[in-house]
């Protein structure tokens, strides 16, 4: 059995607990063994992006020291953006900061590092469960890190599809949905405004709006919770939990 | 330079319906295009990376490469001068101007002319001044500057642009169809060809090994301005340069296609001097402008990718803020993801308000515009670069204190449990907070995001699963 050490985002730690437990549930169905190393905090992402090396590395050293001290066989990050922090950036912004040793921990731990999608791809082709009946169609949002820097484009459809949701045309569904970390409350109108474009060409038949980010998530639903628009905004977990039967709570 | 902040001209931008429809059907077509045009090459990524690397050597020592385009130069009968600044640059053909009496000046479109603000001189001086691209010359008229590198206009549409033709430029019968439309700014700017004493040109390219220099257009102007008028001047950044045609012809390749997805411009011309014995077109006197303004301060610094950039525009097409926003809300020359690392690099001086240092903040980092590059600028990593310097050159007290504190409880795993503990427990008070400060630029447009009862890590501690 894989044995699989859960990094608990920021945001998922506080406004997405549930959504952790489906992790951890789609994770266990495919052949994982789930434990969460303490002493974790953030990936350090907020700080880096704005221009915070010496906060973000400081930051970041507790969780590359928690996840570099599990001895699991991989280390899964529910979330393309932290995944992309931790193994792209974590080695530079650890030079950058002066923290040779750490950033060479980081180097070694980068291929270690894997995004949810990816490691349910990876699973499957040990163990590929029956594909299921096609009947809840779903849009996905493609974020701007699992697309342009993680290149995971096929690994969350692909888990959609064998889970029974087939995904649907978006014509938007590649385009920036304007959270951006600091960018959404520094030029908010902005932001919101990206938002709205996404979400105005969202396709009806859709019975979601799922992605595998749930910074990203958080935003479009607070924009969509604003326009009164009724289109459950989920991560792609909570959705496979679900149609896998292994989710109590949403 | 604009007294407002960044977020104050998006916020505006962002708000106007027409603007966001004007910009939205042009950029989705040059994107279009773009990649139409790249789809045709056999290895179009094969040709970016050479194209990187290619610039990468020339800029790496370009000292050798500019000196022998300007003994060329000289060689083939031009007047050159290394322009350290904008004030140089301006001084210069200011003089030529005068030396030669100029009256009336025609330009073709040059985004260096732009940065040095060479219009507004040669005014003040007593010269009439006319853009004789056609976004160029609408935006003249309209008093506006360029929105974007290579579509000055596209801000505007057909009709906002018939309103100006009728209010500044005399137009009768109002037109809407864009044939009429350049039918009438055609015969419009016929009389100022024929009789500008002086014709001014930005460059594309400057070849070492010809002393040429090379513009791409598609109206026809451009030869318009760098063949009728007696004296011609061509501005050109120091960093526009080529040692060969070989050089110029894959570089001429990319830019055509990552600009509009043309194979070529409909124009691409080249000057070799002015006019020789026996040639019956061409100015008697051509000049070129070698214009530094900064660029040399990048060489060899982690910005000096920068230097790479053919100005095609493509990362402003493909840009999500470029395209909610348009050009104008950036505030300065450049617009979209190369003029937010070029105009913070070059125009040192920070502003009232917000000075171009903030542009580094007008992108979500979202790296479609390295995706587009034809000359693969890591230009999110050089927003990121920015990002930094800004951070540590202290610009933003407060902000520095907000991350440090941040950084000295979120690394310590206990601190940050609590913090995250705390912030589910007051959850309650999440309509209040959504008032106050930081959380009203949230608020304004959204809801705030709802909240756990427990967080994740107290329900897994608690043996939940």
């Amino acid at each position: 059995m894989t044995t699989a050490a859960l990094f608990v985002t920021c945001v998922l730690d506080v406004a997405a607990p549930d959504v952790g437990f489906d992790v951890v549930s789609v994770l266990e169905a495919s052949g994982h063994e789930v434990c969460v190393p303490t002493g974790q905090t953030c990936c350090g992402q907020p700080a880096w992006n704005s221009g915070y090396v010496n906060e973000a590395a400081k930051v970041a050293k507790t969780s590359l020291d928690a996840m570099a001290g599990s001895d699991a066989d991989v280390v899964v990050v529910p979330a393309g953006s932290c995944t992309t922090m931790m193994r792209l950036y974590w080695p530079q912004l650890f030079a950058l900061a002066g923290d040779e040793p750490s950033a060479a921990r980081a180097r070694e731990l980068a291929p270690r590092i894997r995004e949810l999608t990816e490691v349910l791809a990876d699973a499957t082709t040990a163990a590929t469960p029956p594909t299921q009946a096609q009947t809840s169609p779903v849009a996905y949002h493609h974020s701007c890190h699992m697309l342009r820097e993680l290149h995971l484009h096929d690994a969350p459809l692909a888990a959609l599809e064998a889970a029974g949701c087939p995904v649907v045309e978006w014509p938007d569904a590649e385009r920036c949905c304007g959270f951006g970390g600091a960018f959404s409350v520094k030029l908010p109108e902005t932001s919101v405004a990206m938002a709205d474009e996404k979400l105005a060409s969202l396709p009806t038949e859709a019975t979601a709006l799922v992605g595998a980010d749930l910074s990203c998530l958080m935003h479009l639903r607070a924009r969509a919770e604003r326009q009164g628009l009724e289109m459950p905004v989920r991560h792609i977990a909570e959705v496979l939990a679900e149609r896998q039967g292994g989710s109590a709570r949403s | 330079m604009p007294p407002d902040t960044l977020r104050d001209r998006t916020a505006v931008a962002v708000a106007d319906p027409v603007l966001k429809s004007n910009l939205r059907n042009a950029v989705d077509r040059f994107s279009t295009a773009r990649e139409r045009g790249l789809g045709e090459l056999v290895d179009p990524d094969g040709l970016r990376h050479a194209a990187r690397a290619m610039r990468g050597h020339i800029i790496g020592d370009w000292a050798p490469t500019l000196e022998r385009l300007a003994d060329k130069l000289l060689a083939n009968g031009a007047h050159v001068c290394w322009a350290t600044d904008a004030d140089e640059a301006n001084a210069y053909i200011r003089d030529v101007a005068r030396r030669i009496g100029a009256t009336s000046v025609v330009k073709s479109k040059s985004m260096a002319t732009e940065e040095i603000g060479l219009n507004d001189v040669l005014a003040a001086d007593g010269r009439k001044v006319t853009e004789t691209d056609l976004g160029e010359w609408i935006i003249q008229l309209a008093g506006e500057h360029p929105s974007h590198i290579i579509v000055p206009a596209v801000h505007r549409n057909r009709h906002q642009i018939a309103d100006t033709f009728q209010a500044e430029a005399g137009m009768v019968e109002r037109r809407t169809e864009p044939e009429e439309l350049t039918a009438f700014a055609r015969t419009a700017l016929r009389e100022r060809f024929l009789e500008a004493d002086l014709g001014i040109s930005g460059a594309n390219l400057g070849v070492a090994d010809t002393g040429s220099i090379v513009l791409v257009t598609n109206e026809g102007n451009g030869r318009l301005v760098t063949s009728l008028p007696k004296v011609h001047i061509a501005v050109l950044g120091a960093e526009r340069i080529v040692q060969t045609w070989d050089q110029a012809d894959l570089l001429l390749a990319l830019l055509a296609r990552s600009a509009t997805g043309q194979r070529l411009t409909t124009y691409t011309s080249v000057v070799t001097g002015p006019r020789r014995a026996g040639e019956a077109d061409g100015p008697d006197e051509l000049h070129v402008v070698i214009l530094d303004n900064g660029r040399t301060g990048l060489a060899g610094t982690e910005f000096a990718e920068m230097l790479n950039c053919i100005r095609c525009g493509a990362c402003l097409n493909v840009c999500p803020v470029y395209r909610q926003a348009g050009g104008h809300a950036y505030g300065w020359v450049y617009p979209g993801p190369m003029g937010a690392v070029l105009t913070p690099l070059l125009a040192a001086k920070e502003a009232e308000g917000g000075g171009p240092a903030e542009l580094a903040g007008a992108s979500t980092l979202c790296g479609a515009c390295m995706e587009a590059c034809p000359v693969e600028i890591p230009l999110q990593d050089l927003l990121l670069a920015l990002r930094r310097k800004k951070a540590t050159e202290g610009g933003a007290r407060g902000e520095h204190a907000i991350w440090r504190a941040w950084s000295e409880a979120w690394s310590r795993p206990a601190l940050y449990r609590a913090g995250n503990k705390a912030a589910v427990r007051m959850r309650r008070l999440a309509p209040v907070a959504a008032k106050l400060g930081l959380a009203k630029r949230w608020t304004a447009g959204r809801e705030l995001p709802a909240l756990g009862e427990r967080t994740f890590t107290e329900r897994w501690a608690s043996g939940e699963r």
